[in-house]
């Protein structure tokens, strides 16, 4: 589970059995300072996330597990908000990046 | 599993059922010695671990479902237990009483 | 996921007899501006995509989720054509452009 800024959505209208009507939404994923770390990809949104928000997301099999139909083959999905990412150094990245 | 130390908490105001009213906390993956090894993540607490502690943390779904008793739970990263000691070779590389 | 464009297929008649009848498509991998990052990957097909289409595929466990992949050996599938999208509310890819 890591840390992502939702960057973009995606359309696809032709997609594998189940997965009609998932969102599906570029994420950044981020470091512990909110600076990215590695590629864009695309992850299915398991809630309302928007392009900017700020969430957390799952990577391999789990992935499909977040969603309502659990047998497709999803590797990363978005599975929640972060609101606050509060550090010792009392940065807070939700506050620092958005 | 992996060895990692605690940085920070998770505000998580919306998310999958699965998570609603666990503690999720930042970690770093670090190395026996306790040199950065890999990029931070967000782990699910079931021991009362906080900021500052190396804890032992499950990075795989099968395991974090058993400790979590969540069979169809979209979950990956667990923290299991707090790190007392790291012996390396005879050596003793990470002592807990005295970080 | 990541994204890729169809730019071929693959036909091997030997090979292991778990892979009979699985279609292999050549994929080249894009990033989120629509551009070539100069790797490539074979993936099964459970789509129905053809050659030129934008498409995303899955990889690892994830992969075998699928009826035509399901306890194969199998770490990559295509499962979903992509009609377009946007970063930061601009349009980068639309597929009735891409002529």
């Amino acid at each position: 589970m890591f840390l992502a800024r939702v960057t973009g959505r995606l359309v696809a209208t032709i997609s594998y059995e189940g997965l009609e009507g998932v969102p599906l939404q570029w994420i950044q994923p981020l470091d512990e300072d909110g600076e990215a770390h590695g590629p864009q990809l695309v992850a299915c949104a398991a809630i309302g996330s928007g392009p900017g928000d700020l969430v957390h997301f799952v990577d391999g099999r789990e992935a499909a597990l977040a969603l309502e139909e659990t047998y497709v083959p999803v590797d990363a999905t978005i599975i929640g908000y972060v609101e606050q990412v509060q550090r010792a150094d009392t940065t807070d990245l939700a506050q620092a990046q958005s | 599993m992996i060895l990692a130390d605690v940085i920070g908490t998770v505000v998580s105001p919306v998310q999958i059922p699965v998570l609603d009213g666990r503690k999720l906390l930042l970690l770093k993956p670090v190395s026996p010695s306790g040199e950065s090894a890999g990029q931070a993540r967000i782990g699910i607490d079931t021991i009362g671990a906080g900021v500052g502690d190396r804890v032992l943390v499950i990075q795989e779904g099968n395991s974090s479902r058993q400790v979590l008793d969540e069979p169809q739970g979209a979950v990956k990263t667990v923290i299991v237990g707090f790190v007392d000691e790291v012996e390396m070779a005879g050596e003793i590389v990470f002592d807990h009483a005295n970080s | 996921m990541m994204i890729s464009k169809v730019v071929g297929s693959v036909v091997a008649t030997q090979k292991d007899e778990k892979l009979a009848d699985l279609k292999l498509l050549v994929l080249e991998v894009h990033d989120q501006n629509g551009k070539g990052a100069g790797s490539y990957v074979v993936a099964v097909d459970s789509v129905g995509a053809g050659l030129g289409d934008m498409v995303l595929y899955a990889t690892g466990s994830s992969a075998r989720q699928t009826t035509l992949t399901d306890g194969r050996p199998c770490d990559a599938v295509t499962m979903a054509i992509v009609d377009s999208w946007d970063l930061g509310g601009d349009n980068v890819y639309e597929k009735w452009k891409d002529a």
